[in-house]
């Protein structure tokens, strides 16, 4: 029996595990043999887009010699893995996009707390962790976009007006289940209350044309073809339609002026807390917060920069200045749980 | 008498061994799924009566809806696609009998947005719609529960074409000849004889394509249409509890581990063999409009669910031109080329000897870790990757981190981001999409061919080789093909899992659409279906040979 299982089809099935187990303790010695000679690596875990983030990456090794790896995926797992590994993880920092994936990871205590003069030199205190554990690097706002041929600016004045039965069959929106919307509505919560807030939920409810689309593009497309005439959406995406397509009947309209502004959100990133050079990964975050690398950081995605010093593109500043919320970010992301449960109850999928 | 005896021992012995295989898969597949139902350790009473309160109800309707609308249509399709192709000669058929399977090689997620770019409300059937009748003329949703259904199906019947056609090819013609010359029509034959003849091959890839309609997250997602592994994802995204999700992922697997139990139950002892291999040329022959038609049902198949998608597809492409294409592309190609052959060649293997196994001890019905070891493929990516994660950061913490400190090394983990930890959740997740194939190939194979082998004097292992291997062939090459090809479409696992380094074309597609940027997704979808292509003809030429 003994001599039967050896020349069984296990023996290779065995080697071949065994081989690939032995390629991953390869890489790992690879791995230490990096972090032992002269330039260091910086491990980065991002749910920042590959094409957003890589030409930063390269630029910063480029001047420095330090190099950058990283692994993309969506927020969720990426923190959820990051928990899991605990003092072995590799990563040194978390890039991601939405307050509330940046307050979900400091809750849960995988940044470190930062003193770093820098940062608080380049970024607004908005658009920072109160403790310093993460910084906003750049800044989308989450607005209303309309149909020029069909929709007046003047009928438009604020987010909850959008309740309103003038607008019944006229509204399009992205699920719920996007964590930008999330936190449209932490923001509605944290300056209206949570009885205002569900009201005006429940109105934009009664005024859809459809049923909520999966994404921004979707509604757009949606408004575009005459299915509904105004939308809400992040800048960038109607920044990729007009590039698309310059001659869209689309404007976009800046909202609650008269009150509390705009609703912004950031992309940003944190130092891990068990991060193997977190000097290294400090600077970068400097680094990536400078007039050198803001331009470029907000321009590839047609954000606003975090850095007030440094001024948005010729396109972006083509959509007009707007009152921003100064409602810290971080309150948004605090309050999110809250809002996913609102917009459930108020039928909002 | 006494050399009889001590054959019939060793047998035993060789019994035991085999049995330790299947033990291991279910060991594999137990580690994720326990650290899942661990979950019910803590208390998550909250979000389980907001989840009751706001949505529960309808999730389960539409979920329920999901699985009817997919069970029936794809059923219908397969079995009537595998028994025109298998059974009947008509014009094109030769083609169409590899073409209908070509739909394999494209990922669900992607068939979703290309059928949303095509006929929502924007897309450009609806647009050509309003223009000739009008703008308030009728249009069915596609954003709706029938949407999500049609796509689904034009996705997952080839499951059930490719069983049931190689069921109805190995039937062979006697007998339904037999039946004929008892005065049966060639369509109670089918309903009398063929039919209950392929029934385990049809429940075998029925199940296949349900399991992945519950699992499914992606599709659904971009139709924006809640199913029950909606509620899954929001509660881990939506209200930060890992553990509420992890407990409503129990109970899907729950449900679909009585479904299976019951599946095998309703089967029975109904023992079904293989008489001979239909000979070439032993077809019905359709004539006149029967012919055609079957040559038109045939095609419009194909069109519908593979050649519009990719024509779609090369349209993004052309339009988007190829700016993205660069050297990184053949690194992309080469890594998915990697992990599908790795995982397919260790899940084939092992479902082949936990097959075996159960062949062994002439029993029907699965047991226990068999049982066990088929449920990975019913949990929806992203859990089981996190499930396997955890499991494998707890390794890393408790065993391998005190041997390194034990040794003087530095603390690192070995299994988190290893390609072992990516190969074993592959084994995980597809272990029953091989099973299925191969172990209703066994079921055909008469155990007398065992009996007359070990009468003159075989070892079992040379069975094994000599008998079993050649004609489980086709069954094998298929579960080969299956998991090659699931294991390139993988998007969760591999984004989750995957060493630094190791991106496939599938991640590529998860950065493109997870911004909505579908027609710049249109490039790795479209190569990923172009290199999934030869391998779906390769194993249908391979059944062919057989069968000539």
């Amino acid at each position: 029996m003994r001599l039967s299982l050896l020349r069984s089809p296990l023996a290779l099935i065995f080697s071949l595990l065994l081989t690939a187990f032995l390629s991953g303790c390869d890489s790992n010695q690879g791995d230490s043999a990096n972090a032992t000679s002269k330039q260091p690596t910086i491990t980065v875990y991002t749910s920042r887009n590959e094409h957003l983030v890589k030409p930063l990456f390269e630029q910063y090794t480029a001047e420095t010699g330090v190099k950058i790896r990283y692994i993309t995926d969506e927020a969720g797992p990426l923190i959820q893995r990051l928990k899991a590994e605990g003092e072995a993880t590799p990563a040194d920092m978390l890039i991601t996009v939405d307050v509330g994936n940046l307050w979900l990871a400091a809750s849960l205590d995988l940044f470190q707390p930062l003193q770093s003069p820098v940062l608080e030199a380049n970024i607004p205190a908005t658009l920072r962790d109160p403790e310093n554990r993460w910084a906003g690097l750049s800044v989308r706002a989450r607005t209303i976009a309309y149909a020029t041929d069909r929709v007046e600016p003047a009928e438009l004045s604020t987010y909850e007006a959008l309740a309103d039965s003038s607008w019944n069959g006229r509204l399009c929106l992205r699920t719920s289940k996007k964590v930008y919307n999330q936190s449209l509505v932490a923001s509605m919560i944290q300056s209206l209350g949570q009885a205002k807030a569900e009201q005006v939920v429940q109105g934009w409810v009664e005024n859809l044309a459809t049923a909520p689309y999966s994404n921004d593009n979707a509604a757009m497309e949606a408004v575009l073809a005459g299915q509904c005439d105004v939308t809400i959406v992040n800048t960038y995406y109607y920044g990729r339609l007009k590039k698309a397509n310059p001659a869209a009947k689309m404007a976009l309209f800046w909202p609650n002026q008269a009150d509390r502004g705009v609703h912004i959100n950031v992309s940003g990133a944190g130092v891990t807390k068990y991060a193997k050079q977190p000097q290294e990964a400090q600077k970068f975050l400097e680094w990536l917060s400078s007039t050198e690398a803001q331009g470029q950081f907000a321009e590839i995605n047609q954000e606003y920069p975090a850095n007030p010093a440094v001024p948005a593109s010729a396109e972006v500043r083509s959509w007009g200045d707007f009152k921003a919320d100064a409602l810290n970010v971080e309150a948004a992301g605090r309050l999110q749980g809250e809002a996913v449960k609102l917009m459930d109850r108020a039928g909002y999928f | 008498m006494a050399q009889t005896l001590s054959r019939y021992a060793s047998s035993a012995a060789h019994r035991r061994g085999w049995k330790l295989w299947s033990m291991l898969v279910a060991l594999l597949v137990l580690m994720p799924v326990s650290v899942i139902f661990l979950s019910w350790g803590s208390d998550q009473t909250e979000i389980w009566k907001h989840l009751i309160d706001t949505q529960l109800g309808r999730l389960l309707r539409n979920t329920a809806f999901l699985l009817v609308g997919v069970g029936a249509w794809t059923i219908l399709l397969g079995v009537s696609l595998a028994w025109l192709v298998s059974i009947c000669e008509f014009p094109g058929r030769r083609y169409l009998d590899w073409a209908l399977m070509l739909p394999l090689a494209i990922p669900t997620y992607v068939v979703a947005f290309v059928a949303l770019g095509l006929m929502s409300y924007s897309g450009p059937l609806q647009t050509l719609w309003r223009q000739w009748f009008g703008s308030g003329a009728w249009f069915p949703d596609i954003r709706s529960g029938t949407g999500v259904v049609f796509v689904m199906t034009t996705v997952l019947y080839p499951y059930v074409y490719m069983l049931a056609r190689s069921a109805f090819l190995a039937q062979g013609r006697n007998l339904l000849d037999a039946s004929r010359l008892l005065g049966v029509s060639p369509y109670r034959g089918f309903w009398r004889v063929a039919l209950p003849m392929a029934r385990p091959a049809i429940a075998a890839g029925t199940a296949l394509a349900l399991m992945e309609a519950l699992a499914d997250f992606g599709a659904v997602a971009i139709f924006n249409y809640d199913t029950f592994t909606t509620a899954i994802y929001k509660s881990w995204f939506g209200l930060f509890s890992l553990t509420a999700a992890a407990q409503l992922a129990s109970l899907l697997l729950l449900f679909v581990a009585l479904a299976l139990y019951g599946e095998q139950r309703a089967r029975g002892n109904v023992r079904l063999h293989q008489s001979q291999r239909r000979q070439a040329g032993d077809r019905y022959h359709l004539r006149g409009g029967k012919a055609w038609l079957a040559s038109a049902y045939c095609s419009c198949v194909v069109l519908i669910a593979f050649l519009v998608p990719v024509a779609q597809l090369i349209l993004w492409v052309w339009e988007t031109a190829a700016a993205d294409m660069n050297e990184l592309y053949w690194r992309l190609i080469n890594h998915t080329f990697t992990l599908g052959g790795l995982a397919a060649a260790i899940t084939a293997s092992l479902a082949l000897l936990v097959a075996y196994q159960q062949k062994l001890e002439n029993r029907h019905q699965l047991n226990t870790p068999e049982r066990i070891a088929t449920l990975g493929y019913a949990l929806p990516g992203s859990v089981l990757a996190v499930g396997i994660m955890l499991a494998f950061a707890a390794v890393d913490a408790q065993i391998i981190a005190p041997l390194r400190d034990w040794l003087g090394l530095p603390p690192k983990q070995l299994l988190v981001g290893s390609l072992l930890a990516l190969l074993l959740a592959y084994v995980i997740r597809f272990f029953s999409v091989s099973f299925g194939p191969i172990q209703s190939a066994f079921e055909r194979i008469k155990p007398s061919y065992q009996e007359a082998a070990q009468t003159l004097g075989s070892s079992q292992w040379q069975v094994l080789r000599r008998i079993y291997i050649p004609l489980l062939t086709p069954g094998m090459f298929t579960a080969l093909l299956l998991v090659f090809v699931d294991t390139m479409k993988e998007m969760p696992a591999t984004l989750l899992l995957r060493p630094f380094g190791w991106d496939t074309l599938a991640v590529r597609i998860y950065e493109m659409t997870a911004e909505g940027e579908w027609e710049r997704a249109a490039l790795p979808a479209l190569t990923l279906v172009i290199i999934s292509i030869p391998p779906v003809i390769i194993m249908i030429r391979r059944s062919r040979g057989a069968e000539a």
